[in-house]
């Protein structure tokens, strides 16, 4: 067996998204706190409302979180609900809100099983995508069981099918933009409204954690 | 039922659909000769909807298909980088400029140049898995081998053997650069447009230990002798598939720039070393003249090194030559 050599890599540093660093760590009581204000939407655990379109927020990494509400102040999200308490924050509000939330794990039933074709539909976009049409796998960005990747591919099993409709309808009407690299852009002008219906059907039924 | 008069309709509607007032992202991919031959493979769709097909055959496709879309199951035995079939031959093995996979099946047995032999449509595929998947291929005729040729071929279903003007094969060509390609720009196009999924080391992501972002160099990607490690080949399959899901997102220069940084990087040695990288590299120049093994690059030839990754040996046995002389 030849000898083994490290490779000499170069070093490359990157700074990848610049969210803004806050003056102290973030604490996960102080959150608590800060997220007073929150919970009448998306509740003390995070678990959101599946009837009103409020996502759950217990299924992302913090710094995921901390981007969207960036994005919600800055105008790249445009909601009336949600943007006037993003721009009531602080980053170090910020900061705890996301580490309360991550830490959350919200008991959210299972959706009643709809109509198995439309499930059927979902689940070979979902897991095969549509390359036709240059439609990728969900599960090849968002993980194998869609639980999200790292801090730029949010989690999608498990969140509430509304919500999941509402912001690729948002990607293709253009409230919602500034995702990296205009990757979910893509994938969401891509999608007819039968397409949207059965993935949010689809992933809203699959475990989250 | 694939005549080239229908094709033609199919790809004129491929047209319309990227036209879509929908498509916020443009796919933007070169178009297709008049006189070639479009195919559009079958789906694992079609193949259940198929009752001509007898069940025992259906099970060996699907094998094929499972082997070639989580080839990491043949990890150790087959396989000792982090790569699978899929994530260079995208969608399946079926999308164009992705080098679909079925042409093999009707074009095969040829001479390549590669090797300066005639192969079969199994040692095409032995030799992905020497290069590509850094590994040892399945043996001739071994039951996994049958599978994946099965696969194959029954994706080429309907097309015509031997016909070579083939629409969308391979990863396409991206016009000469403007400029020489260059490391420092290629890094610059590297970490804005690739990090972010391949990481910024280039050695991909994982979830759970599995593979979710392949690497592009180091020990768990593609050896020096893959067809991948030619900075034109390289370009072509970024320019038409990379950023995942938008095909003609870099121009031809950035194209070109990244496929140099990715491809001035280390990776495990070609498995035909002999002697040194620079002995290697003039013995098989045809080849070799497409990549940088063997030459300087930032103070340091590359492929200099004995490493070969994961892989506990250099040469697979199935690279052999023949003659009928
Ligand atoms: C009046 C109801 C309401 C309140 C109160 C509210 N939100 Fe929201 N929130 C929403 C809605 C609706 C959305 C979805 C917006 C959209 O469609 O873009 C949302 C979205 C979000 C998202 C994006 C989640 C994702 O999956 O990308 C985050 C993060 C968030 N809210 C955090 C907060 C925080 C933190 C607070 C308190 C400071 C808060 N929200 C208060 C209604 C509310
Ligand atoms: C090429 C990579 C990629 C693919 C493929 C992809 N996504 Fe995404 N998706 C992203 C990224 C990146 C984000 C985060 C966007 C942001 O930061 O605003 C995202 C966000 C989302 C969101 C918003 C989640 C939230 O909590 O706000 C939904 C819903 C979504 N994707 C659905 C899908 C579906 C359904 C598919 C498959 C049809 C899919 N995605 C395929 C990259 C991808
Ligand atoms: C690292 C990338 C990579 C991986 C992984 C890979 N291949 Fe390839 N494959 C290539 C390249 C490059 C070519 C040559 C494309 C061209 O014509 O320019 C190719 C060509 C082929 C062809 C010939 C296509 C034709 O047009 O004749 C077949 C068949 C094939 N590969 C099968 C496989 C199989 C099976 C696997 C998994 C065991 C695999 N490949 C894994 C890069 C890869
Ligand atoms: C959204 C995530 C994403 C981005 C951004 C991205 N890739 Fe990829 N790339 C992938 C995935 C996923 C695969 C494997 C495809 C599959 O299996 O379906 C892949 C495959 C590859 C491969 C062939 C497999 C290998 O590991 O050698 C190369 C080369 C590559 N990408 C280069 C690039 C370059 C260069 C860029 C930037 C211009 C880039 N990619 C941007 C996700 C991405």
């Amino acid at each position: 067996m030849p000898q083994r050599k490290p490779f000499l890599g170069a070093v490359t540093a990157v700074a990848l998204t610049a969210a803004a660093i806050p003056a102290a760590a973030a604490d996960v009581e102080r959150g608590r706190q800060a997220a007073q204000t929150c919970i009448a939407c998306h509740q003390a655990d995070g678990a959101g409302n599946a009837a009103l379109g409020y996502p759950r927020l217990d299924l992302f990494a913090e710094d995921y979180i901390i981007q969207q509400l960036q994005h919600f102040k800055a105008g790249h999200r445009q909601n009336p609900l949600m943007q006037p308490f993003a721009r009531n924050l602080n980053e170090q509000q910020m900061a705890d809100i996301a580490a309360y939330y991550g830490a959350q794990q919200a008991a959210v039933p299972t959706p009643p099983a709809t109509d198995a074709a439309l499930l059927a539909q979902g689940e070979k976009l979902v897991h095969q995508g549509d390359w036709d049409r240059h439609i990728p796998a969900c599960t090849s960005c968002h993980g194998p069981d869609n639980r999200g990747v790292g801090a730029s591919f949010p989690a999608l099993a498990g969140q509430h099918a509304s919500y999941i409709e509402s912001q690729l309808q948002a990607w293709r009407n253009g409230t919602r933009s500034h995702d990296p690299l205009n990757l979910m852009l893509a994938v969401a002008g891509r999608m007819t409204d039968s397409d949207i219906k059965a993935a949010a059907a689809y992933l809203a039924a699959q475990p989250a954690k | 039922m694939y005549s080239r008069i229908l094709m033609t309709t199919a790809f004129s509607l491929i047209m319309a659909h990227s036209a879509q007032a929908a498509d916020k992202v443009p796919v933007k991919l070169p178009d297709f000769e008049p006189e070639q031959y479009v195919h559009t493979a079958p789906t694992l769709a079609d193949l259940d909807a198929d009752e001509s097909i007898h069940p025992e055959l259906r099970k060996v496709i699907k094998r094929g298909y499972d082997l070639f879309m989580n080839t990491q199951q043949l990890r150790g035995e087959n396989v000792f980088n982090d790569m699978s079939c899929r994530n260079c031959h995208l969608g399946e093995g079926r999308q164009h400029w992705s080098a679909p996979i079925w042409p093999a099946a009707t074009t095969l047995p040829d001479y390549r140049d590669k090797n300066w032999q005639v192969n079969s449509l199994e040692e095409r595929i032995a030799g992905c898995f020497s290069y590509s998947m850094n590994g040892k291929p399945p043996a001739y005729g071994s039951d996994n081998m049958l599978a994946l040729v099965a696969y194959h071929q029954w994706l080429a279903r309907g097309a015509p053997v031997y016909e070579k003007n083939i629409a969308g094969r391979g990863f396409g060509k991206v016009a000469d650069p403007a400029q020489t390609p260059d490391y420092q720009r290629g890094k610059k196009v590297f970490q804005e447009n690739c990090a972010i999924c391949h990481g910024a080391d280039g050695q991909g992501q994982r979830v759970n230990g599995v593979v979710q972002f392949p690497p592009l160099w180091g020990d768990g990607a593609y050896n020096w002798g893959a067809g991948m490690a030619r900075v034109d080949t390289a370009a072509a399959f970024i320019k038409h598939n990379m950023p995942l899901g938008q095909p003609g997102k870099l121009s031809d220069q950035e194209a070109w720039d990244v496929a140099y940084y990715i491809n001035a990087q280390e990776r495990p040695q070609d498995p035909r070393f002999e002697k040194s990288a620079a002995y290697t590299r003039e013995k098989y120049l045809n080849f070799h003249r497409r990549t940088l093994y063997g030459t300087e690059v930032n103070g340091r030839v590359l492929g200099e090194h004995n490493n070969t990754g994961a892989k506990p040996f250099l040469k697979p046995e199935a690279l052999r030559s023949r003659t009928f002389d």
